[in-house]
């Protein structure tokens, strides 16, 4: 306790010197947080939208289906399994055809993917409503990146053309009921939904479907021959980038680390340097080698006490409004691969502000200890005279 | 401990002490076969030239150093075969040093680096608090409590040093070059303060100099060369000019 409060002395003496390393040190833990929260917040985000918009609480493939594969798309289908009608029925689940095709507009052939879905189902949030409540014939929802893409609006009519079960090719006109804006990609882009009936008439598919989504905390027994799919499987890729984003994140959060670290080693060699006349006084009066070195480590780990203290003291309201306001996202962000809406939340959590708390007072008071080694070489005698053993 | 504590049993006693430095391949002898007995409220000085051997004397005797042969018997502990802990655990609750640079902590205020050697022994706050406004009124600088070192003189810096080094009340002060570095009038004060401080507490302080004005005061003049003690003798003093009288702590 005496060493702490000898060091805490020796600290706060040092004046404004101590507090410029503390602040600098405190801007790393707020941006350690601050990009981290803003990593975690990402992922939570696209993860809830795409089990909200797409993977609901899991999925039963057809034994083909692979989002993967388009080769095998043309075969991915069958008949809804037995085992899931009666979650159907009570709408705790939701089959989905999906039939690749095109579509003619603005004067080009597009590649599509034409999905059918119940017009009536409240497992996904798509607003398929659309689909049953639009009066006029071939009702057809699409997001707002395909209708960039094909140059479409809600009320346009375009031609699509497909191949049926049988390998027959056909067309139909469909009527755009509703542009819908979604921040998951994957429900949007090349993407053309229809009423599923309507599909599987078109598609000469009837009563078939390519997988069925369950709805969030449904849980599904066995089914034959179709495979189910977790939440932990289908947002594997999510995770992956995420994971590769906090790792990109980490390397400008280590620099800013290296920086405060090579700081206070800086400080703490030339500390014992200058200052090896009082080390040799600490002994006359009393202090044993190893007092010493705690007393000089001490003084270096307060920099991070002090430096989450201050972190804490402009951080909090900084993170705290950016997590509730959230960050603007730009659009340019859908083309690296991404997307989670025009602005994200931030998420912190407990483990997150503690472990980077841990991480920066353990690096702190390694680095503040190393130098401190030099001091237990010393002998009293020579460092009274100023000089280092 | 005991055999050395008792009232008639010397403070300190040597027994053929001998210091050698290696310095590079060549040997230097510091302190040659040194046999010296000190007594309790003694007010002695180790006088000689420079690289006569006082301030190594004064290192062993304050076990911040070891002799490299002999013994040396310090309030009833061998410092050659003291290790660092024991060592620094007499240091801090029997021994005072003053040294010749006064050795303030800087970032500390006047009255933070006379608590210190207590902060050390882990004394209580509100016997701190006394000791150490007692060891300031008797230097004169109880007024200065707040102040820091860079804002003293070289007197008072000194006196600052002076009740760092008695704060604790050790029965041994080992004081080297104290007035070096002060002028006529700082010196006298400063030696003042210490006369009376050894005749009021029954300190015994050993002072490494060969500064004429310290020498003056001494009651005991050891005169060292080339490490070996060459003359021993006690002395008529010249009375303390101020003599005050120390303030229960």
């Amino acid at each position: 306790m005496t060493i702490a409060k000898l060091a805490l002395r020796n600290f706060l003496g040092a004046g404004m010197k101590a507090w410029l390393r503390v602040v600098v040190l405190s801007l790393a833990f707020v941006v350690i947080i601050g990009l981290q929260g803003l990593y975690v917040g990402m992922g939570e985000q696209m993860s809830q939208a795409m089990i909200s918009a797409e993977l609901g609480g899991g999925q039963y493939w057809h034994p083909k289906y692979d989002p993967q594969d388009p080769l095998e798309l043309a075969d991915a289908h069958g008949p809804i399994p037995a085992g899931l009608t009666s979650l159907i029925e009570n709408g705790r689940a939701t089959p989905i055809l999906i039939v690749q095709g095109y579509i003619y507009s603005a004067g080009t052939f597009r590649s599509i993917l034409l999905k059918g879905i119940d017009p009536n189902q409240h497992v996904l949030s798509l607003p398929t409503g659309v689909l049953a409540d639009s009066p006029g014939s071939g009702p057809a929802l699409i997001g707002t990146r395909m209708a960039r893409e094909a140059g479409l609006k809600a009320g346009d009519v375009a031609t699509v053309r497909w191949r049926d079960a049988v390998g027959t090719f056909d067309a139909e006109e469909i009527r755009i009921a509703r542009v819908m804006n979604t921040s998951v990609q994957t429900v949007d882009s090349g993407q053309v939904w229809l009423p599923l009936d309507r599909l599987q008439r078109m598609a000469r598919m009837n009563g078939e479907a390519s997988l069925v989504v369950l709805a969030n905390g449904t849980s599904g027994g066995a089914v034959t021959g179709w495979t189910f799919k977790d939440l932990d499987f289908l947002l594997a890729d999510v995770r992956a980038m995420v994971r590769t984003k906090m790792a990109g994140g980490a390397i400008v959060y280590t620099i800013l680390l290296f920086l405060g670290m090579i700081t206070i080693l800086d400080t703490q060699v030339l500390s014992i340097f200058y200052r090896k006349k009082e080390i040799g006084t600490l002994m006359a009066l009393g202090l044993t080698r190893g007092s010493v070195i705690r007393m000089f480590t001490l003084e270096g780990a307060f920099n991070a006490v002090l430096a989450a203290v201050i972190g804490a003291i402009y951080g909090i309201p900084l993170l705290g409004l950016l997590a509730s306001s959230g960050i603007p996202v730009p659009p340019v962000t859908e083309q690296v691969g991404f997307s989670v809406g025009d602005r994200i939340y931030p998420a912190y959590s407990a483990a997150l502000v503690l472990g980077t708390t841990a991480l920066v007072g353990v690096t702190t008071t390694v680095v503040s200890f190393l130098p401190t080694r030099k001091i237990a070489r010393l002998q009293p005698t020579e460092a009274l005279r100023g000089r280092l053993g | 401990m005991a055999s050395m504590n008792g009232p008639a049993s010397p403070l300190i006693r040597t027994r053929d002490l001998v210091k050698v430095y290696s310095l590079g391949g060549s040997r230097l002898v510091a302190l040659n076969k040194v046999n010296l007995t000190f007594h309790r409220s003694e007010f002695a000085g180790l006088v000689g030239p420079s690289g006569s051997g006082k301030t190594t004397l004064l290192n062993i005797l304050g076990s911040l150093d070891r002799p490299t042969e002999g013994s040396a018997e310090v309030l009833g502990e061998r410092i050659e075969d003291l290790s660092h802990k024991k060592a620094a655990e007499l240091r801090s609750r029997h021994i005072g040093f003053i040294f010749q640079t006064h050795n303030l902590l800087p970032v500390y205020t006047v009255y933070e680096n006379v608590e210190f050697p207590l902060l050390v022994l882990g004394a209580p706050a509100g016997e701190r608090h006394k000791a150490v406004m007692a060891a300031l009124e008797w230097v004169g600088l109880a007024d200065l409590a707040r102040s820091r070192p860079a804002q003293l003189s070289g007197g008072q810096s000194q006196r600052v040093a002076i009740a760092r080094a008695i704060v604790k009340r050790p029965e041994l002060v080992l004081a080297d070059e104290p007035t070096a570095n002060l002028d006529g009038e700082n010196s006298r004060n400063v030696l003042d303060t210490m006369t009376a401080l050894s005749r009021d507490l029954q300190t015994t302080f050993i002072f490494a100099t060969h500064d004429e004005k310290v020498i003056r005061y001494l009651r005991r003049k050891i005169v060292l060369n080339d490490g070996v003690v060459i003359e021993d003798k006690v002395l008529q003093t010249v009375p303390a000019n101020q003599p005050r009288a120390v303030p229960v702590i």
